[in-house]
């Protein structure tokens, strides 16, 4: 028995955690578990413990961390001699273990399991032997890897710039093609995400008119924001909000001429950014869903204004539901149009006249998509103009503003998705 | 015409239609959402009534709202009349709802 233990028996533990500031051992067994549990539960409660009081939390933090190492490992039966004999030449020493030996012991009984631990003395074994070198030995590993980590990076950062730089070659040469192409009549999509607008230059146009008024759109917000900060008077906003607002509902107008064209590229967003395109509605936002985010922006409202802007979501809503309805319908009957029983293969005279007639009024349903993207833009349009009539000007710069910001953001989280490294 | 102005006169609320005309479907939808119960008449096989509407100056034809016997209009006036409240105060007034 080591001398300094206590009247208590020993208890000896297959990690020796326990080596730090309190000089008494807690050495613990591991074999048995069942007993040494509740045997150490009798010692934690035990009078001796009392002396110890000032420790008792970092014990009690041993405690739990043997007990974890415990549930690991119930295989590991008690080797006990050498772990005493090496605890005695610790203590002997006073080395001084600081609160890292805790965690180096945990990497330690995980290397002790990964070896073999059904086999005891193995396990043990090797342990004594890391455990003679410690601290050194983990130490040097660690740093080792940290080393070889850190140089992994490194090329792999290497590789990436290197990918980067050839990509911008790349980039330059088939930017300079498309002009030399362009120059000489190639109609060439610019949409940027492998789309393929099949109205041709309409499409085209479209994509051109809408980059146009963004940029349109971003100075109008701009002056508009500068005059909120500010303070401007009432009356100076005015003319910036009316100017804001009416060219915001110009994209209305360019895609009605563009739906014309291709209705859809229109419909399905082809024109706007991935992230935008999630979460569209017949070719363009939600208002009710706008109405929703735009509220906490626009306070202080009244209780009444409160009540409005409520009243106008739903009315909304109502309304987005219904043209939601005839959607559903029109897929419906398109896909019963065409899954009727005329053949595929059209065979025979008969067989053409049946296709051909089936085709006419698929014809004709799709061309109600047209109607639809109108109407949606239509209630997008109210909407908003309905929203500025209950809100003050001021209200409506700050509208104008979230409205932009929200849809810049959305926009920039698209551009920073499509550029994301992939491997 | 006079059949148009008869039909429309008949009940409250009153939409002409066509089988398979999906945004007259969706106008339908908006109304019995709102807890109206129009009267629908299909024109589907009958020329000369969806003719009618034309002549009336329906446009496009359908669908063709008429609430208290008046021509109201077509999807996109409905939209509009719906978003700025009148919808429902015209379907109040011509008792085809009473809240």
């Amino acid at each position: 028995m080591p001398s300094f233990v206590t009247q208590i028996p020993p208890i000896s533990s297959s990690n020796g955690t326990e080596g730090n500031t309190s000089q008494s051992s807690r050495v613990l067994n591991f074999g048995a578990p069942e007993q040494s549990l509740e045997f150490r539960a009798g010692v934690y409660n035990s009078t001796s413990l009392t002396n110890q009081a000032a420790h008792s939390d970092l014990q009690f933090g041993i405690y739990e961390k043997m007990l974890q190492g415990q549930n690991r490992s119930n295989q590991v039966s008690n080797s006990g001699g050498n772990r005493e004999a090496w605890l005695d030449s610790n203590m002997a020493n006073g080395s001084p273990h600081t609160d890292t030996s805790n965690e180096m012991d945990a990497d330690d009984r995980i290397q002790n399991y990964d070896m073999d631990p059904s086999d005891p003395f193995i396990a043990s074994g090797s342990g004594d032997r890391h455990r003679e070198k410690f601290p050194e030995q983990k130490t040097l590993r660690r740093l080792a890897q940290n080393r070889e980590a850190a140089r992994k990076s490194r090329l792999r950062k290497k590789a990436y710039v290197q990918q980067l730089e050839n990509s911008r070659l790349k980039l330059t040469q088939l930017e300079q093609e498309v002009q030399r192409a362009r120059k000489q009549g190639v109609v060439i999509s610019n949409s940027g995400d492998q789309s393929q607008p099949n109205g041709g230059n309409g499409s085209l146009a479209f994509v051109a008119e809408y980059s146009r008024w963004l940029e349109e759109q971003s100075k109008h917000i701009t002056e508009l924001r500068t005059a909120v900060t500010a303070h401007k008077s009432d009356g100076e906003l005015r003319s910036l909000v009316e100017t804001a607002a009416s060219h915001f509902n110009d994209i209305f107008r360019l895609k009605r001429t563009a739906a014309k064209a291709d209705v859809f590229h229109i419909i399905y967003g082809m024109w706007t950014s991935p992230a935008e395109r999630c979460f569209m509605w017949i070719g363009g936002f939600r208002s009710s869903e706008l109405l929703k985010l735009l509220v906490s922006h626009l306070e202080p409202l009244t209780e009444q204004q409160l009540a409005s802007i409520d009243h106008l979501q739903q009315t909304s809503l109502q309304a987005e539901e219904a043209l939601s309805q005839g959607m559903d319908a029109l897929q419906q009957s398109l896909a019963e149009t065409l899954a009727s029983d005329a053949p595929v293969v059209p065979a025979g005279s008969s067989g053409m006249a049946n296709y051909m007639g089936q085709m006419a009024m698929a014809m004709g349903k799709l061309g109600s998509l047209e109607n639809f993207l109108r109407q949606a833009d239509h209630l997008r349009e109210k909407t908003l103009q309905q929203m500025h009539t209950i809100l003050t000007t001021r209200q409506s710069a700050r509208a104008l503003l979230a409205i932009n910001d929200y849809f810049s953001r959305l926009r920039a989280l698209s551009t920073l998705w499509l550029a994301r490294p992939q491997e | 015409m006079d059949r148009v102005k008869d039909l429309a006169s008949k009940k409250a609320a009153v939409i002409f239609t066509k089988s398979s005309c999906c945004m007259c479907h969706s106008i339908k939808a908006l109304f019995y959402e709102l807890g109206a119960s129009p009267e629908i008449h299909e024109v589907d096989h009958d020329a000369d009534l969806e003719w009618a509407l034309q002549r009336l100056g329906c446009n496009p034809a359908l669908p063709a709202v008429f609430i208290g016997g008046k021509y109201v209009g077509s999807a996109r006036d409905i939209i509009s009349l719906h978003v700025d409240e009148s919808l429902k105060q015209k379907l109040i007034d011509a008792r085809a709802i009473w809240f």
